[in-house]
């Protein structure tokens, strides 16, 4: 049985609801939610680089470049707010973080 | 089944399993280790696309950089983990319910749509190159003629990012100690000492205030 598009689209869709669990299990830890929206990132990226090779496309290759610049620029930032959080409140937990309901 | 698919299996189930490691792990140390271990099958993955300058690059930038941010801040903050991990279990079921609904729906969908196991032999845009180039060779072409300005435009969100990221976590310490060397070069012997003249004073004569007199002489001399 020779690989298809469609093991790879299937292991990019278990990817992906990994990660769906990983955001409903880990509530409270905001640096496991930062993981699991990488882990989200990532199995969209495999879909664009199956279909790219599948279809003989380059472009997908090139999305997946501005992706990852994307998602290194979003994690920085992420990281950045996520040590501002805990220096002024201690904590990194999402129930806590209620300062700004009325 | 070829060593192809072969690989193909035991790079998905290390990845997977990487994966659910890196949601279900207690500790997040090891969390960010897994992430690295799924990173890495992901780029061997890629490379079995032959997508070969993506599969370096995410083991560079990612394993390289983000990865040890992550370990770097996982690392600095002191987290209780037993307050983390409350509730964990409670959602649980309806966690793995919706994950194996999207799986599943996904799969179902995927799986039977996309047969093809052969690669399309792509009608060849205009302007690109028709013999066969290396996979680094025909991305470079492509992002820097047709996607140049995206190009800049992603540099520029990098650079934004990475001042961002200095500016927010950035903070002036108060309490430290610390010598200023400008203003240590830019002081004159005159900050330094003032010379002040003093009358005599006499034994049981009250001593005079110097200011007066002392500063007018002092201002003569600089």
């Amino acid at each position: 049985m020779a690989l298809t598009l469609g093991h790879y689209l299937a292991l990019g869709a278990m990817l992906f609801a990994l990660a769906v669990i990983g955001i409903f299990l880990n509530r409270k830890n905001l640096i496991v939610l930062l993981m699991a929206i990488e882990l989200m990132l990532l199995a969209v990226n495999m879909n664009f680089v199956a279909f790219s090779h599948y279809l003989g496309d380059m472009h997908g290759q090139v999305f997946v470049f501005f992706i990852l610049t994307v998602a290194a620029a979003e994690s920085a930032i992420g990281l950045a707010i996520l040590v501002l959080l805990f220096r002024n409140k201690n904590s990194i937990n999402v129930d806590e973080l209620n300062s700004l309901k009325g | 089944m070829d060593v192809k698919t072969g690989f193909f299996y035991l790079f998905s189930l290390v990845l997977l399993f990487a994966a659910l490691r890196v949601v279900t792990a207690r500790n997040p140390v090891h969390a960010v280790l897994y992430l690295m271990l799924a990173f890495s099958q992901a780029s061997a993955l890629w490379l079995l696309l032959q997508a070969e300058f993506l599969a370096i690059t995410l083991v560079l930038v990612y394993l390289g950089a983000v990865m040890v941010l992550f370990l770097f801040v996982v690392m600095m903050l002191d987290i209780n983990l037993d307050t983390m991990r409350e509730g964990f279990w409670k959602h649980f079921p309806l966690a793995a319910t919706l994950g194996a609904l999207v799986a599943l729906e996904m799969a179902a969908v995927l799986m039977s749509g996309f047969r093809m196991s052969q690669p399309v032999q792509a009608a060849l845009a205009v302007g690109q190159a028709p013999v066969q180039v290396s996979n680094s060779k025909a991305l470079g072409i492509l992002l820097y003629t047709e996607y140049l300005m995206p190009i800049q435009v992603a540099a520029a969100i990098l650079l934004v990012a990475m001042i961002a990221a200095i500016a927010l976590t950035l903070r002036e310490r108060k309490d430290s100690k610390a010598i200023n060397p400008s203003e240590q070069v830019r002081v004159r012997a005159s900050d330094r000492m003032v010379v002040l003249k003093m009358d005599v004073t006499q034994p049981g004569q009250a001593p005079q205030p110097p200011d007066v007199a002392g500063d007018a002489v002092a201002k003569e001399a600089k």
